[in-house]
């Protein structure tokens, strides 16, 4: 019995009306004590109000390395920003 | 593109040169990461054998407002070992592996913990000598290259504060106290100032790993650098304490606008280093007996897991 736990990776809620942030990751035998590890180590100072857990190998990550074509594309598409489009300094609202 | 003539650690120093941080899943060199796994896990050690030292007075605080003040700065070691080894284990080092590095005595940790506790005004030297001195090296690693090592800092850094305030105020109620409460004071200080001084490590002219720390931004300021601010930060709280720093040769220099001060027996530090200090043995004898006396919780933990699981098995077959 001397395998080691799984690492979760924990989300908390800092309070209602934010997202769930990710704040760090843990080892724990099931979720339940995911979420008691989670509590002790990330909100021993109010920082939360609500965990989610999550097995580390449940995430699905972006390779690093494909980086540049999946995100140079964004880079030449400045007509998406509103700074893009020429007004008159006289417009208002807007 | 330019890029395509650099080699992989031109692009990765570029990287750096531009202030980008390193993620887990990037290309680094094979040093950066092994740099990174056995200065990050020391970290972690220092963090949970730094529980030990404090832990011993945990059951003989002069008050309660003392005992859960104590209770909280051990937690939170315990917390910040475990932010600490969860960065290393983003660079392929295990959980298991860490411990059996500690336990079996061949990973090093600060030796600042090899000096033993023996009095209440310890607790007092330890948060506010040990504690302020830690502070200065992580709020400087709070800006290191590498962003899980970087994120756990700042997390630590924010709560690290506490821990030298309270033994700050342990060593003021000692010198607003009795003579004989001041001298406790006193002594404290004697005997943890030197350790303290050396927990920035060797001179810089004896620090052959800086200059390549500092290219990749692991560090941002020398040993010397940072022990200097440690000795100009800290006099003056000294004075406020009116107590006395045992270095005859420390005086303030106008010209550079620091403390000048004596010089370390780095003898000691070196004898403490290569295991020789006064707790060496029991710290790992202590951290051992830690660990086997908690394999039944964590072996009923997996075995009821593993209950669960199957039983949720049974239900969806």
């Amino acid at each position: 019995m001397n395998k080691e736990w799984p690492i979760w990776e924990i989300f908390i809620r800092s309070k209602n009306g934010l997202e769930h942030r990710h704040c760090g990751s843990l080892h724990a035998a099931d979720e339940e004590m995911a979420i008691q590890n989670a509590r002790d180590v990330y909100t021993r100072r109010q920082e939360g109000v609500s965990i989610w857990v999550v097995e580390s190998k449940h995430i699905t990550a972006s390779n690093p390395k494909k980086n540049g074509e999946l995100f140079e594309p964004a880079a030449d598409k400045v007509y998406r920003h509103p700074t893009f489009y020429d007004l008159p300094d006289e417009i208002k609202h807007m | 593109m330019e890029n395509k003539t650099l080699s992989l650690d031109e692009q990765f120093q570029n990287r750096i040169d531009n202030g980008d941080n390193i993620e887990a899943k990037d290309w680094m060199p094979e040093k950066y990461r092994k740099t990174h796994i056995r200065q990050i896990s020391q970290h972690g050690h220092s963090e949970i054998i730094g529980m030990l030292p404090e832990g011993n007075w945990i059951t003989r605080t002069p008050t309660l407002r003392r005992k859960v003040a104590l209770l909280a700065k051990v937690q939170d070691e315990a917390g910040h070992g475990l932010y600490l080894y969860s960065a290393a284990e983003t660079l392929g080092i295990s959980r298991e592996e860490l411990n059996e590095q500690l336990n079996s005595g061949r990973a090093k940790y600060s030796s600042i913990f090899n000096y033993p506790t023996v009095s209440w005004a310890d607790m007092g030297a330890v948060g506010w000598l040990v504690d302020g001195a830690a502070i200065i090296n992580q709020v400087m690693l709070t800006k290191t290259s590498y962003g899980p090592y970087a994120r756990a800092m700042v997390r630590i850094c924010k709560e690290e504060s506490f821990h030298q305030r309270q033994g700050y105020e342990i060593m003021l109620s000692l010198c607003n106290g009795t003579e004989v409460q001041k001298a406790m004071a006193q002594d404290a200080l004697n005997r943890w100032w030197w350790p303290s001084m050396m927990m920035f490590g060797p001179r810089d002219e004896d620090s052959p790993n800086t200059e390549q720390s500092m290219k990749w931004k692991i560090k941002k300021k020398t040993n010397d650098e940072l022990r200097q601010q440690f000795v100009d930060q800290t006099v003056p709280q000294a004075e406020i304490l009116g107590i006395t720093i045992p270095d005859k040769d420390l005086k303030w220099n106008e010209e550079r606008g620091h403390y000048d001060f004596g010089v370390i027996d780095w003898e000691e530090f070196w004898n403490v280093v290569k295991g020789n200090g006064l707790m060496n043995d029991k710290r790992l004898k202590d951290r051992n007996e830690a660990w086997d006396e908690g394999k039944w919780v964590r072996d009923a933990a997996s075995a009821y897991a593993d209950k669960q699981a199957t039983k949720r098995a049974k239900k969806t077959a």
